[in-house]
């Protein structure tokens, strides 16, 4: 029995998201008195693969078959469950995002498992295995129990600190099993930003709405984005009327998002639009109107026009920066 | 050519959440049910198909009980030709895949189509365990669909970008934002329709459940907001930094 994480790799290198998911994994294997091994997909250096070291592994696994080169949920879920087998692992962890539900939900199946979807806390008890979940759109939050042969849970982005716990590590290459008729769903091309940051994985979010009035406008978030070393997102009106790409849509229907700091510029702070955002740990809501809904959601509020409030605020974060 | 398309029965998005029995049940008092906004879209996306092609047989499955009914008819108002209700309590995903992937089974389906998300759940599981169980492929949070003879034109959303696949039938899709744009509304005529379609209940099959909800919580309330001058724009930096520590 040891914990199994599945880790993906962008081109070879992990990122912090990959880091987290390792130290959340880390604290239930000490918790249910076991190993973590981590198992990623792809060509990745020994020196990239040790750094899983740092956060608890004791046991790196890597799979390098080409049949694996593009991310098919059939493969990979086959691949990743193959491996679990092998280990015995009765827990495994995957992130929260397009790919990794889609995989957890189908190795849970595959391993006559449970699978919990979304979590973000450790679990409070290992058995039974219960652990906290969103419902309702993240209106509210349910204790979850999981009673299947193997625990399966998906971890959201931004949701666990990082926890150094330096192993000596031993790194594997293995191998498993891929069906050639599988191959028939990869995809015919692929369109990737590279080197952007994610808005599911940034740690700050300034996000704009109808008040900014149009697309010509963004140039100032932009930069207060920039400044803060943060992405930029929308409501759904302003992705709707093409003000901004549909990818940056956050709320019920678009993204939902949990980093330490949102910053809503002229968004009105509707029920939907909240239910994608409310998992942030800090809000600050921008708006001229003082009876806007956002403001009983927010943390922090500026009553003011976005117009001149954002570039005072950018000017103001450069200067903290410069003395910090 | 024959689609399932599976519809959730979930709260209206402005409900407000509240539980009942020591926060055991989710307390269904004034709450108004819709189809799930996703599947809205897929189906929107399907009635296009169906127009384009002509030859486009679409089916509603939900797994619930009698009360998902009026959501039922909703979608055959919007346009669905017929339905069909698996008559049990959907407490459990792999309960309600396993009941889906049966009818699919059993029937002459060409492909499935889920929505992305819940909106009560929020499992994002409920399709990708039906492909499973059927050992079909599963393109999550497809953004487009398209649809002529022998294969389906699909573009999915991937972390940081976008995917083209082309595909041939059986595959299961779970349809994300930009599926369709708007969601279609019933028309009176569509509603006066809806009655007549035919709408089949079935038993469940037995299927063992490996989750359950112990207990539901709200979120904390928050301390009320702290509001900040809009001409001491320092001042929220200071709170930023020295009391979120989030800078
Ligand atoms: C099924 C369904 C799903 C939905 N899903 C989502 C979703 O996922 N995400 C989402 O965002 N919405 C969603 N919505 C829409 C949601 O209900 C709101 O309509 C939307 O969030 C409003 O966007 P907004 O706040 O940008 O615009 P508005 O409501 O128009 O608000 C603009 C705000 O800007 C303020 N303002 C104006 N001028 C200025 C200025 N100069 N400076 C500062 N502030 C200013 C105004 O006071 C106002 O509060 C959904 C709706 C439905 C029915
Ligand atoms: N009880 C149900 N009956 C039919 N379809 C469902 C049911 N529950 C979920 N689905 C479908 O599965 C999708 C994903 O649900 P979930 O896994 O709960 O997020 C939904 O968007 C629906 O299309």
């Amino acid at each position: 029995m040891s914990v199994l994480v599945y880790t993906e790799n962008w081109d070879g290198k992990f990122k912090k998201s990959s880091f987290e998911l390792l130290s959340y994994a880390n604290e239930i294997a000490k918790k249910a008195n076991t190993e973590l091994t981590a198992l990623t997909i792809g060509n990745v250096s020994e020196e990239e693969l040790k750094s899983l070291g740092k956060f608890g592994a004791s046991k790196v696994l890597v799979i390098k078959d080409e049949k694996l080169k593009d991310f098919i949920a059939k493969t990979y879920s086959s691949a990743i469950a193959q491996v679990a087998e092998k280990l015995d692992s009765k827990i495994i962890i995957v992130a929260n995002n397009v790919s990794g539900r889609a995989v957890a939900a189908r190795i849970s199946v595959k391993l006559d498992g449970s699978f919990a979807p979304g979590v973000m806390h450790l679990p409070s008890s290992i058995e039974p295995f219960v652990v906290r979940k969103k419902a309702y759109s993240g209106k509210a939050f349910s204790d979850f129990e999981l009673t299947g042969k193997v625990t399966v849970l998906s971890l959201n982005p931004n949701s666990f600190k990082l926890i150094e716990d330096a192993k000596g590590i031993t790194i594997e290459e293995i191998t498993v099993e891929i069906n050639d008729a599988d191959l028939a769903a990869k995809p015919k091309s692929v369109e990737k930003a590279t080197g952007k940051l994610l808005i599911t994985e940034a740690e700050i979010l300034v996000s704009g709405g109808r008040g900014l009035k149009g697309p010509e406008n963004w140039g100032m978030i932009e930069e207060l984005a920039t400044t803060l070393g943060a992405a930029t997102c929308c409501s759904r009106p302003v992705a709707d009327l093409e003000w901004r790409p549909h990818e940056e849509h956050v709320g019920q229907t678009g993204k939902v998002v949990a980093p330490n700091l949102y910053i809503a510029v002229g968004i009105s702070g509707a029920i939907q639009h909240l239910a994608g955002v409310n998992s942030s740990k800090v809000m600050v809501a921008i708006n001229t109107d003082e009876e806007a809904p956002f403001f009983e959601a927010a943390d922090y509020g500026i009553i003011g026009d976005a117009f001149k409030v954002v570039p005072a605020l950018n000017e103001a974060i450069k200067k903290f920066k410069a003395h910090s | 050519m024959k689609v399932l398309l599976c519809i959730g029965h979930v709260p209206d998005t402005t409900s407000k959440i509240r539980f009942t029995e020591n926060d055991t049940v989710f307390d269904t008092k004034d709450i108004q049910y819709i189809v799930g906004p996703y599947e809205e879209l897929a189906l929107t996306r399907l009635l296009e198909i169906k127009e384009q092609i002509g030859d486009l047989n679409i089916t509603a499955i939900n797994v619930g009980p009698q009360d998902t009914e009026p959501t039922i008819r909703k979608a055959l108002a919007v346009g669905a030709d017929d339905a069909i209700r698996v008559n049990a309590e959907a407490t459990d995903a792999l309960f309600v895949a396993k009941q889906i992937a049966e009818v699919f089974k059993n029937g002459d389906y060409d492909f499935i189509v889920t929505g992305r998300e819940s909106i009560d759940f929020n499992g994002a599981q409920v399709g990708e365990m039906i492909a499973e169980l059927l050992d079909i492929p599963s393109i999550s949070s497809t953004t487009k669909i398209e649809i002529d003879g022998k294969t389906a034109k699909l573009n999915r959303e991937i972390d940081g970008g976008k995917e083209a696949l082309e595909l041939e039938f059986p595959f299961v899709s779970t349809a994300g934002k930009g599926f369709a744009l708007e969601p279609r509304i019933p028309s009176m005529r569509g509603i006066m329709q809806a009655r007549k379609k035919p709408l089949q209940v079935i038993e469940p099959i037995s299927q063992e459940v490996k989750t359950k909800t112990n207990k539901f919580y709200l979120p904390e309330s928050k301390a009320a907001c702290k509001f900040v001058d809009a001409e001491d724009v320092d001042e929220l930096v200071r709170l930023l930094h020295e009391e979120a520590k989030v800078i």
